[in-house]
């Protein structure tokens, strides 16, 4: 499906006007609000790094969630993945602490990656064999993670044995460079925009990934030209966690340097309505990522002055999403009412 | 362990699932389910403490639940829009909302409100006896009358629900509005029947916990009932292990559940059980 300029920039003004409306309906002062959301995202280099920061985790987990929400297999798990993913990254430096900095932060963001991308294609393989359901295996597996990471750093993963639950710090030297030295920007933002590229390249330029879109836009189709629905599926949910597991990674290796109960702050389910309204297009999620990273920065910023905060975002989300999905469906009447992947 | 007691914490969750069964026959996964729970707890609070009646609570946060049922039903059913879709949206519509408002009222400092509670004879109040009554009422209606039937037909094989002169529309309507209704009054009761208060966000997940509930408990009420009132014995249990220390990994008890559900799923797979047609929309021939 081709996304056009007019579409992005529909969805662009739609969004500003979802923005205001929720601004007005909550009571606020419509401009005032902007001017304090737009100082908190933008205002000077520390808000620029809050949004490029928050944006990160947005965008890599939209990525992931493409992919598989493209191939026809709803993965709502993409906190349970994140949490997978940081899990095998602390386990990876609870084992490894004897490395070099450098080394081990390699190690922590490959064990991040590979954790994600089981406990995705975990859910992918359960429905390919089993016919698990995705949505109702994902939200199983998200519980079952959460629950892990509690254990875990209560328990094995816990750096001092009566202290709080969280695992030992990451040493420095193992940590992402800076971009710059006075705030939080680390190169995270980097690998996301390279992640957006190369999922870009692999849906839209290679065979795999066609697969996977023709799989998910036309099953029928699929089976006719004999592309084996069941591994794309996998392959899909594999590559889905996996880019949760990165967006872990960077977390823990960007901000966190360790990990407890609260690890995966809800970036998991936050990076659903990123991806729906960036049209599960790599090029164009990074763009709704930067918006929300930038929305939750600035609420910060708006919860200074006024009651609303970051709430406020959670309702610009499920608004935007309702309307893109309203619109949709209203411009798609006398298709047939087969469920598309958005 | 009091039985009343597990009952109880349990409630909340149970309600949810019970309604979330129905909906699930008909044929609709309400994904909004833990939305629509957050909704009925804060406006249940909220009216409540405008008018001093926790009737008036129950009352407010079960329409809620209706309320965020319609605009679901408004677009899974009307629009034919996908179903997982709306209900995140309705999530975070309910999060983001219940949020602000809470603090635009409530002040900044995220004290925690007290309300006054549902009373109860000796433990047993008005909610947990509809529960109790509701889980055997669910399953004769479900599985013994025409209009079950029917329902079931719109989960199972919506085209003969239609050809049998029902409107799979209407009766996914119904299942629809049933869950949320259902989740509003969960809610309700969590916050002043269990809780005693609102806090942001005190759902923490109950919602989809109710909807892992409807696949563990085999879509039949009984089962759903049993297991949420294990979900609630070990929800209980919780914070007298917590009390121990560490002795026992209890993250790993709760865990298991989830686990149990899905190595059911695996075993059985999508041949018995779940609705055929669940999470599909369905437009009627010529329509």
């Amino acid at each position: 499906v081709k996304i056009r300029l007019a579409q992005v920039l529909g969805v662009a003004i739609g969004l500003i006007a979802v923005l205001a409306m929720t601004l007005a309906v909550f009571g606020l002062p419509i401009w005032s609000s902007m001017a304090l959301l737009a100082e908190g995202a933008f205002g000077d280099r520390f808000g620029v790094a809050r949004t490029l920061v928050k944006a990160t985790p947005l965008a890599l987990v939209a990525l992931g969630l493409s992919i598989a929400w493209r191939a026809r297999m709803f993965n709502i798990g993409g906190e349970g993945q994140f949490i997978a993913g940081g899990l095998c990254g602390a386990t990876f430096a609870k084992f490894m602490e004897g490395l070099p900095p450098v080394w081990l932060g390699a190690g922590v963001l490959s064990a991040c990656l590979t954790g994600g991308a089981l406990y995705g294609g975990l859910a992918g393989w359960l429905y390919v064999r089993r016919g698990v359901d995705v949505v109702i295996s994902t939200i199983l597996l998200n519980f079952v993670a959460l629950q892990l990471l509690g254990w875990a750093v209560a328990g094995p993963l816990r750096a001092k044995p009566d202290g709080l639950p969280l695992t030992g710090p990451l040493p420095q030297g193992a940590m992402l460079p800076r971009l710059d030295p006075q705030s939080d920007l680390h190169v995270g933002i980097i690998c996301a925009a390279a992640a957006a590229v190369v999922v870009y390249l692999f849906l839209f330029r290679t065979v795999g990934g066609y697969r996977m879109r023709l799989v998910g836009e036309a099953p029928k189709a699929a089976r006719l030209a004999g592309v084996a629905a069941g591994r794309s599926q996998i392959a899909a949910m594999l590559a889905s966690g996996g880019l949760c597991g990165l967006a872990a990674a960077i977390e823990y290796l960007g901000l966190a340097g360790q990990l407890g109960t609260s690890f995966a702050q809800g970036w998991g389910f936050l990076g659903i309505p990123v991806a729906l309204i960036g049209f599960l297009h790599p090029l164009v999620v990074p763009l709704s990522a930067l918006y929300f990273g930038a929305l939750f920065a600035g609420s910060e910023n708006l919860a200074r002055f006024t009651p609303a905060g970051t709430t406020i975002v959670f309702v610009v989300q499920g608004v935007a999403v309702l309307a893109l999905v309203a619109a949709r469906s209203l411009t798609r009447k006398g298709r047939a009412g087969i469920k598309e992947p958005a | 362990m009091d039985f009343l007691l597990v009952l109880q914490f349990a409630a909340p969750v149970a309600l949810a699932a019970l309604g979330e069964t129905v909906g699930q026959r008909s044929g609709v996964l309400n994904i909004g389910l833990e939305g629509k729970m957050l909704a009925g707890a804060f406006f249940a609070v909220l009216a409540t403490l405008t008018t001093g009646s926790p009737w008036a609570g129950l009352m407010a946060g079960t329409v809620a639940g209706t309320a965020l049922s319609a605009l679901s039903a408004l677009f899974c059913v009307r629009l034919r829009a996908d179903q997982v879709v709306v209900g995140l949206a309705v999530n975070l519509l309910a999060i983001g909302l219940t949020g602000t408002l809470y603090r635009a009222r409530f002040g900044q400092s995220g004290e925690l409100l007290s309300v006054p509670r549902i009373p109860s004879i000796s433990g047993l109040d008005p909610v947990l006896v509809l529960l109790l009554v509701a889980v055997p009422a669910t399953w004769w209606w479900l599985g013994r009358t025409s209009g079950g039937l029917a329902l079931r037909a719109s989960g199972e094989y919506p085209m003969a629900a239609e050809a049998a002169g029902f409107s799979v529309e209407r009766l996914r309507y119904l299942g629809l509005m049933v869950s949320g209704t259902a989740a509003g009054l969960a809610g309700a009761y969590l916050s002043l029947g269990v809780a005693g208060s609102f806090a942001e966000n005190m759902t923490a997940g109950r919602g989809f916990v109710a909807i892992a509930l409807v696949t563990f408990g085999r879509w039949s009420p009984p089962w759903v009932f049993f297991a949420a009132l294990l979900i609630g014995y070990l929800d209980s249990l919780q914070y007298t292990l917590q009390g121990l220390g560490n002795a026992v990994p209890f993250q790993l008890l709760v865990a298991l559940p989830y686990v149990v559900a899905l190595a059911v799923l695996v075993g059985a797979g999508r041949s018995r059980g779940a609705p055929a047609a669940l999470g599909t929309s369905y437009r009627r021939e010529g329509g």
